[in-house]
């Protein structure tokens, strides 16, 4: 997890708050270091963790994690974090007749009309187990990335219904959190996705948008992140709180400031 | 239709020619011309020198050896021929070109062992996958000629599968796909994001930047639109963005268009000019402020005389006094010798 960013959200693994939705976005650049910090953030705060990584490998996080202080491959070992390969399933699933309901069904439908065998993995995953002891905090649902569903196949109404299933159980009931990245495909036209991200915009307590720089590329300030807190917890302030910083993404770490106050630039 | 690779002996002899042909730019000489180009990067050219060859270089005039093509361990998938077949295929949502894609690299990674199944008793390889023209017509795709067809989730979900492949063995894919006649561009920006590496090669000709002489001698520009963060938070993205190509018989080189836009403007310089760039320690040595101030104000006068020419039709008329207050011009070259200089810069012997 990013210490920096951290200091940003105003939360540290020990007081996050439980029962939210934080939409992850990223428009015009990358926004995949959001992903790595809030995986490493809920391993560290002691969460049941489940991770539907649709695109990229299981050692591709694993890697990153480590960078950041956790280790995937002993989290998945004592049962913490459950994690779905969604590029290794999809050639299980195509490749070969499943027995059971998969996750990744769909694929070989042709006309798949929704993601419940995906939601049922999910909730199986991070149901309480009733050995009496409380060995995790919360669970947790990470999603990387829900765009990817639209590609094969899933319509925006399809993907918002499990979105809507997966809040009922794990923030609702479970008392636990959702982290979902969906990208902002900008001036693409592409209509299923701005549907998607505006639905999740609305439901949404917490949106870190990362945004490619307006004036194109530049060596010492990689991007903008926009901070917008749709319920604050403090019934006082009426309004959504919105802020934006300038950030820099480094081997370990990722640094941000203020517009303007690149070190680079002082 | 491949092109014959260059083998080593015969590369390295035809390239020292070409070396020797070349003007190798002097690399001890600063830039002052203007600040930013002092601290831009120097592209150097990489050329297949045997002590640090990269590659594989080509000769396009010539096709590849027929006894080299049987002695390769390779498969070719031609779709018209493999649509009839009896290869078993599971069901599947893609358009049956693609499925039957699917199933072909997959049966070869399998039996090749390149995911691990049976472990490769010779030397450890890649399986190195070539698509040409994916999501064209030829692979019974409709995206190409229909803005939102029936198969429109066929493409990104074949894509989604064969990147599920590549990851789970030892291979690499390259893929080219004709996205100038897909309509629909949020199915390119979908292929953009399942894709790791993704270039576009834009080519000039038809295009109005044919006659731009900033893009004299090259054939098209390559932009490199997305490089992945594999294992990494980061990604070596490169700060050359302006990038162009040209495609001779035995090369295909990727230069910066500065360069060569840099390489022009030394043409403007008037004739008697070049031979102070030729002193070294001259104070009119390129780079030098005394240089770029000439520069700057030959350019001014230049363009001044140019308009004046235009609106008058007759050439500006130089007389002896007032020679101080003037500046450099034209006609104090016609005879290869500075005739006069303003105030602060010194005369060469």
């Amino acid at each position: 997890m990013f210490v920096e960013l951290n200091n940003l959200l105003n939360t540290t693994p020990d007081r996050a708050e439980q029962g939210k939705l934080t939409l992850l976005c990223d428009a015009k650049t990358d926004g995949s270091f959001l992903v790595h910090h809030f995986l490493s953030f809920y391993l560290k705060a002691n969460c049941k963790v489940c991770f539907v990584a649709l695109i990229q490998s299981f050692s591709h996080y694993s890697i990153v994690g480590q960078k950041l202080g956790v280790s995937l491959t002993m989290a998945r070992e004592r049962g913490q974090l459950v994690f779905l390969e969604g590029l290794k399933s999809a050639v299980d699933v195509v490749f070969q007749a499943q027995k059971e309901p998969h996750p990744l069904q769909f694929l070989r439908e042709a006309n798949a009309g929704n993601l419940k065998p995906l939601f049922e993995f999910v909730r199986e995953a991070l149901k309480p187990i009733d050995s009496g002891e409380a060995r995790w905090t919360y669970p947790v649902l990470l999603v990387d990335d829900l765009s990817v569903l639209l590609s094969l196949g899933m319509g925006a109404v399809a993907v918002l219904d499990f979105i809507h299933y997966c809040r009922a159980t794990v923030c609702w009931e479970l008392k636990g959190n959702v982290v979902v990245l969906v990208h902002d495909s900008g001036d693409a036209e592409d209509e299923e996705n701005d549907i998607l991200l505006n639905g999740l915009s609305h439901q949404s307590h917490l949106i870190l948008r990362a945004e490619g720089l307006a004036t194109g590329f530049c060596r010492d300030v990689h991007g903008q992140l926009r901070i917008l807190w749709r319920r604050p917890s403090q019934p006082t302030v009426h309004r959504d709180q919105s802020f934006t910083y300038q950030y820099k993404i480094q081997d370990k770490s990722v640094s941000f400031f203020a517009k303007g106050m690149s070190p680079a630039v002082l | 239709e491949l092109p014959a690779p260059l083998l080593d002996d015969k590369c390295k002899k035809e390239f020292d020619e070409d070396v020797y042909n070349h003007k190798t730019p002097e690399s001890n000489i600063k830039m002052k011309i203007a600040w930013r180009y002092q601290l831009l990067p120097k592209m150097e050219q990489i050329g297949p020198v045997s002590s640090s060859r990269f590659g594989h270089y080509y000769d396009a005039s010539k096709r590849m050896p027929q006894e080299l093509i049987e002695a390769s361990n390779w498969h070719g998938f031609f779709l018209p021929e493999k649509i009839s077949s009896t290869l078993k295929v599971e069901p599947c949502s893609l358009t049956p070109g693609y499925t039957k894609l699917l199933q072909f690299i997959q049966n070869i990674i399998y039996e090749e062992g390149f995911d691990g199944s049976n472990p490769q008793k010779k030397q450890r390889n890649i399986l190195r996958i070539g698509i040409q023209n994916l999501g064209s017509p030829l692979w019974g795709d409709d995206i190409c000629c229909a803005e939102n067809g029936g198969n429109s989730h066929s493409l990104t979900k074949f894509l989604y599968v064969l990147r599920g492949l590549l990851r789970t063995s030892l291979s690499a894919c390259i893929i080219t796909m004709p996205t100038h006649l897909i309509q629909n561009k949020a199915i390119i920006a979908r292929v953009t994001t399942l894709s790791d590496i993704v270039v576009g090669l834009e080519s000039f000709i038809g295009s109005e930047r044919e006659t731009n002489p900033l893009y004299k001698d090259y054939h098209g520009l390559i932009h490199i639109r997305q490089i992945p963060r594999l294992n990494n938070l980061i990604c070596d993205e490169s700060d050359v963005k302006d990038l162009a190509f040209k495609l001779k018989r035995k090369l295909f080189t990727i230069e910066w268009v500065q360069d060569n836009y840099l390489r022009q403007e030394r043409n403007i310089y008037p004739p008697g000019f070049s031979y102070l760039l030729k002193q070294k320690d001259s104070a009119w040595g390129e780079g030098s402020l005394q240089h770029s101030t000439f520069l700057m104000s030959f350019l001014a006068k230049a363009t001044a005389f140019a308009s004046r020419l235009v609106r008058h039709s007759e050439p500006l008329k130089q007389n002896g006094s007032g020679r101080i207050r003037q500046a450099a011009g034209p006609r104090l070259w016609h005879d290869g010798r500075r005739q006069e200089a303003p105030g602060l810069l010194g005369i060469p012997p």
